[in-house]
């Protein structure tokens, strides 16, 4: 019992230190592609460390909403940390508190105090960034809930920890279109979700294109790294759900022992560079996607989950 | 292994009806081209598959008449026929937007569905059946939808030969041992609906410079009020 409580604690710990390191080498890598001198792999250790070392500015004209979003958004990270797989193979202390819809549940509260904290500050592109976030959220709502119908489907179950162990036992089930065809659909939700290249553009500064970045423009000081550090986290647990818990549960600890726990980290970390390497090719080679056209670009991720759906239905 | 083996074909169908919904919703000609290239790699992997499970020399050969034929060279005849123009450019004429399109070719795959659960039902047998035959009527009833709203003449015809895919696609599980006379005369057939179209292509756009053949409708006999 101790042991799964510290195990648990380790897992947060994970989230909440290597996120930022996750950042900075995809960052780094894209500065490669590009041929750039850009900043070294540790530069978000260090905007974190200059930004809570600075005054925060705060609207006399906003709520409470605007003071609260910083820490919802830090949090709840840490709590669907709580929920998913990040270095066992084995349900942990708090796993059956709520299932992957749960999970998404509070990951998506983050993002709706986000919203509302954009248009609190009246700041004139806020409420622009928001509505448009909250565009490719509602669209990615539907995705969200056929991928999480079909893994009900095939697995008998929404825990995560039950999932992944469907996908490898047998290994043929890893080539089951339902699965294949959820991680294709998947991706393409993580990408628009996240506010990466096809549907948005990370790096880009320009506030009338913005569509994730804008929403905290107006936190500065604390608030702002809050923030930032809450994004990586969001970013850091949805690869982890990804990687664990759809594609395989390969290199995550089987037995409880520290050691195991211990040696599990390295190994997550490395199946994230391969995502990130896969993830940089996709953003170098692709163009960001006109406002308009991210509907077509989320009916097709759509598609693809219900084609997924429809192949377990046919075959049983 | 025989597990895998299914799961692979079963993969490969659903690989398959991606591809026909890309035909459907490409913006640019070689976007069609490269999906019907994918899709009828995907139906040759399934032919390849099934042949391996009831272990027919037919199947077999008959995923290669598709690799050689369909795979590599129609693109290639295509890419010689249609000038170069026509195959780069952006922005072809839909009838229907492109997000509507997609969910309207959704609700054909599940009809597609719906219409073959009572003949599967008759037939019990192979695993396989299941698979191919509601995915080769969806192929089949997604062509018919591409021919229907697209208004350019390169993707109609990849619509009319996606539509054959599809009917091979449940002809491969239906009938594994599909008398071979029949394959090699339906791949000639191919080439030269093809070769015929193409050069159709080329002539038409010689003469009025475009090939969106949805203004031909307008063409009556009598004088239009």
């Amino acid at each position: 019992m101790g042991k799964y409580l510290l195990f648990n604690i380790l897992q947060v710990l994970t989230v909440l230190v290597f996120s930022p390191l996750v950042i900075g080498v995809l960052n780094r890598l894209k500065e490669i592609v590009q041929s750039k001198h850009g900043p070294g792999i540790l530069q978000p250790y260090r905007d974190l460390w200059k930004l809570f070392s600075k005054d925060e500015v705060v609207s006399e004209e906003s709520t409470w909403i605007f003071r609260a979003t910083p820490y919802v958004a830090f949090v709840t990270p840490l709590f669907v940390t709580l929920l998913i797989p990040v270095l066992t193979s084995y349900p942990l202390f708090w796993a059956f508190m709520a299932d992957m819809v749960g999970a998404g549940f509070v990951l998506a509260l983050g993002g709706f105090f986000a919203a509302l904290a954009a248009v609190d500050a009246a700041n004139p592109y806020g409420p622009m960034g928001a509505s448009r976030t909250r565009m490719v959220g509602f669209l990615g709502e539907p995705i969200f809930i056929i991928v999480f119908f079909t893994v009900s489907f095939v697995a008998d179950s929404t825990i995560p920890y039950i999932v992944q162990q469907k996908w490898v036992t047998p290994l043929s089930n890893f080539f089951e279109p339902a699965h294949i065809l959820l991680l294709i659909s998947f991706i393409m939700l993580i990408l628009a979700e996240k506010g990466r290249i096809p549907v948005d553009n990370p790096s880009g500064h320009f506030e009338l294109a913005m569509i994730e970045e804008s929403k905290d423009l107006e936190y500065s000081g604390k608030g702002a790294a809050l923030m930032k550090w809450g994004g990586w986290m969001k970013f850091f647990v949805l690869m982890n759900i990804f990687l664990n818990v759809l594609v395989t549960p390969w290199g995550l600890a089987s037995t409880v022992q520290l050691s195991a726990v211990l040696l599990a980290v390295p190994l997550v970390l490395f199946k994230i560079l391969l995502f990130i390497i896969f993830l940089v090719l996709i953003e170098s080679s692709l163009a960001k996607l006109r406002l308009f056209r991210i509907s077509e670009y989320m009916s097709t991720a759509f598609i693809i989950a219900v084609i997924a759906m429809l192949t377990s239905v046919f075959t049983g | 292994m025989p597990d895998l083996l299914t799961n692979l074909n079963e993969l490969s169908g659903g690989l398959f009806i991606i591809a026909a919904f890309g035909i459907v919703a490409a913006r640019q000609m070689r976007g069609c081209m490269i999906f019907f290239i994918f899709q009828s790699f995907f139906l040759a992997a399934s032919a390849f598959i099934m042949g391996i499970i009831t272990s027919s020399d037919h199947l077999m050969i008959v995923g290669g008449i598709n690799i050689l034929t369909k795979v590599i060279f129609l693109p290639w005849l295509l890419s010689r026929l249609v000038p170069r123009k026509i195959a780069t450019k952006r922005e072809i004429v839909q009838v229907i937007n492109i997000p509507t399109s997609l969910i309207i070719a959704l609700l054909l795959t599940i009809t597609a569905y719906f219409l073959t659960v009572p003949w599967l039902k008759a037939a019990p047998g192979a695993d396989a059946l299941h698979i191919n035959v509601p995915i080769g009527l969806a192929g089949l009833l997604l062509g018919a939808y591409t021919l229907s709203v697209r208004r350019e003449a390169v993707p109609q015809l990849l619509g009319l030969l996606s539509m054959e895919n599809g009917a091979f696609f449940a002809g491969v599980a239906i009938a594994p041992n599909l008398p071979l006379m029949l394959e090699l005369a339906l791949a000639f057939d191919i080439l030269i609906i093809t070769f015929i179209a193409g050069i159709l292509t080329r002539t038409v756009h010689e003469r009025i410079g475009t090939t969106a053949v949805g203004t031909l409708s307008t063409l009556r006999e009598e004088p239009r009020k």
